[in-house]
């Protein structure tokens, strides 16, 4: 009886981890073809009959990306975005959260309201208003139209998660520094923000990423070559050399080895972020 | 995203210049506090409402003209012209159409996939954490390079899918043109999403089933129930609100799907793939229709918010708080 159950358990052990690993092949298999082929000769990439793996794999797809095609500069601007755009978005959020958490004041639900209502507003939306608008400002073309528009974008759902961690905060701390004389900025950037790292760096990642894998709003604004980020440039490379597959996927592998790094490292944020069900990734 | 939490006006017993009124001139510190808030307010809600509130009350604006696209000319007032057209549009219907065929595909395969991958790895097991990461993999990868990968897999002659289906099971006789005809290539994209996406839904039932009680299931083995009926009696009812929020929100970003099409078929062939947002971006910035194209994405909107509005009345408790 007990040695039935046993290896029942075991069987049903068995089974869960096949159906797993066959779920897992099917989830990595366009990963791993991805990168073989960005390891291929472009002469082979679409070879008949196929070869999943090189036979003789090559470096030269990055080395092409990456000079010749200028990959590298398309790097630096998406890196001057993301990080431009993440400072810009949780300074102005955090204190936009820290004063809708401690303050009250008139016209504050009907601000909270708004930016709620906005936020279930899809972006699609706002993107032909927001152009004519970048273009009335001059922000066509150029990356600070990317990160104006960017920051605005991640302000709602940045002040939202921010007012809810600030709120948890007990109030008695602060209360300690007002009879210190310390007024509300000193309080907000000596204690309130020094407390909030864990939901200020789960911001940070999901703004980061955000502006980083951004592709509509920069596909509509930019047209100068020297300005595009990389899922532009990687888009519009495949669209002008339609079978240059490797270096496209070199490309693409260049653009998300940050983002895995990234979630590598902060893995924990990120699932309890989703799992909280307040972000849609 | 369910901003259900705590509103401001809940909070307000909290407020410290409520509570250290004691401290003296409270008139005088209650103003000074107001010009705070304001202060700190101020900068952020500025570039909010220029970036976000104005396009938002501009798109409807705009959507009731015929938009003169060139700088200081006048645009005709067309009243609800716009939206007659695209009622009368088949390619619009046709868009529609196959905006509801992508969330037939990918609604409940992601709520199927995605739950028994949860199920299966709600137990104590060997790598569990690597596979939860690996699944969720696809989900933090950009859409652009997701998009470009499965183009490239899709294709007619020397695709991996194609050579997987007919050079080695020999499910089909000959290779299938995928992208391009209409109901392949939703396929395709259909694919794609449930790819991208199933690790996501994974992760939230993951997190909702871990906050079914032990207890339960123990009550239940010890009455002899079997895995499925647990399962089906203690685990599903109590998951229940979670996968309505889950159904939502695919429900949403299908109605949202834009990038992949945009870059795996672009609405083509002869706009037989269009999708609501690849018509509408088509209409705006290959016709500059902005008129039309703002009516398509207001359509679009007023949908998602009515289906928003109904999800917080039926839930008011966001999914994974507990």
């Amino acid at each position: 009886m007990v040695v039935g159950s046993h290896g029942r358990r075991r069987a049903a052990m068995a089974l869960r981890l096949a159906l797993l690993t066959a779920g897992l092949v099917v989830m990595l298999l366009p990963f791993i073809y991805m990168l073989a082929t960005s390891f291929k000769p472009n002469a082979v990439v679409l070879e008949i009959p196929l070869k999943f793996f090189p036979q003789h794999p090559t470096p030269a797809n990055y080395v092409s990306a990456w000079t010749s095609n200028r990959f590298a500069q398309y790097f630096v601007n998406s890196v001057f975005v993301a990080i431009v755009t993440t400072a810009a978005a949780l300074l102005l959020s955090s204190m936009m959260a820290y004063s809708f958490a401690r303050f009250r004041f008139p016209g504050r639900s009907f601000f909270f309201g708004l930016i709620l209502i906005a936020l279930m507003v899809p972006t699609m939306m706002m993107l032909i208003p927001q152009f004519l608008l970048a273009r009335d400002l001059h922000l066509l073309d150029s990356l600070w139209g990317l990160v104006v528009f960017y920051t605005g974008g991640n302000m709602g759902l940045n002040t939202f998660l921010l007012h809810s961690f600030f709120q948890d905060i007990p109030v008695e701390l602060e209360e300690a520094m007002i009879v210190d004389g310390a007024n509300p900025w000193t309080r907000y950037w000596r204690l309130i923000l020094p407390l909030s790292r864990p939901a200020l760096a789960t911001a940070a990642i999901f703004t980061f990423l955000a502006s980083w894998d951004e592709f509509t709003w920069a596909l509509t604004i930019i047209n100068d070559p020297s300005r595009y980020t990389l899922p532009i440039a990687i888009a519009l490379f495949q669209g002008q050399h339609s079978t240059s597959w490797g270096l496209v996927f070199a490309a693409s592998a260049i653009a998300i080895a940050p983002v895995l790094i990234i979630f590598a490292i902060f893995q924990r944020q990120f699932i309890a972020g989703i799992a909280s069900g307040a972000v849609k990734a | 995203m369910l901003p259900t939490r705590s509103t401001p006006s809940s909070s307000n017993a909290k407020l410290p210049e409520a509570r250290s009124a004691s401290l003296g001139k409270p008139s005088a510190r209650r103003r000074r506090d107001v010009l705070y808030a304001y202060l700190f307010l101020a900068p952020g809600f500025a570039l909010f409402a220029l970036t976000i509130l104005y396009p938002i009350v501009r798109a409807f604006q705009i959507s009731l003209f015929h938009w003169a696209i060139v700088p200081g000319a006048a645009s005709a007032f067309v009243g609800l012209k716009n939206y007659a057209h695209a009622l009368h549009d088949p390619v619009f219907w046709r868009a529609v159409a196959n905006t509801a065929f992508y969330m037939l595909i990918t609604v409940p395969s992601q709520i199927v996939l995605g739950l028994l991958a949860a199920v299966l790895l709600d137990a104590r097991m060997p790598a569990r954490a690597l596979f939860r990461t690996l699944y969720y993999l696809p989900v933090v990868t950009s859409w652009v390079v997701v998009a470009l990968v499965f183009r490239y897999l899709f294709i007619t002659e020397g695709g991996l899918v194609n050579w997987i289906l007919h050079d080695n099971l020999h499910l089909i006789p000959h290779n299938i043109n995928w992208l391009g005809a209409r109901w392949t290539a939703m396929t395709a994209l259909g694919i794609l999403g449930v790819w991208k996406g199933v690790g996501w839904s994974m992760v939230i039932f993951l997190a909702a089933l871990q906050g079914v009680p032990r207890v339960l299931h123990e009550a239940a083995a010890v009455d002899g129930a079997r895995a499925w009926d647990r399962f089906r009696a203690v685990s599903l009812p109590a998951i229940r609100p979670v996968v309505a929020f889950v159904t939502v929100l695919l429900v949403i970003g299908g109605f949202n799907v834009f990038i992949s099409v945009y870059l795996m078929t672009n609405g083509g062939p002869v706009d037989q793939t269009q999708v609501l947002l690849t018509y509408m971006y088509r209409q705006a910035f290959s016709f500059l229709d902005f008129g039309y194209g703002t009516a398509i994405s207001f359509l679009l909107t007023l949908i998602v918010f009515a289906i928003s509005l109904v999800q917080l009345r039926l839930f008011r408790r966001p999914a994974g708080e507990r």
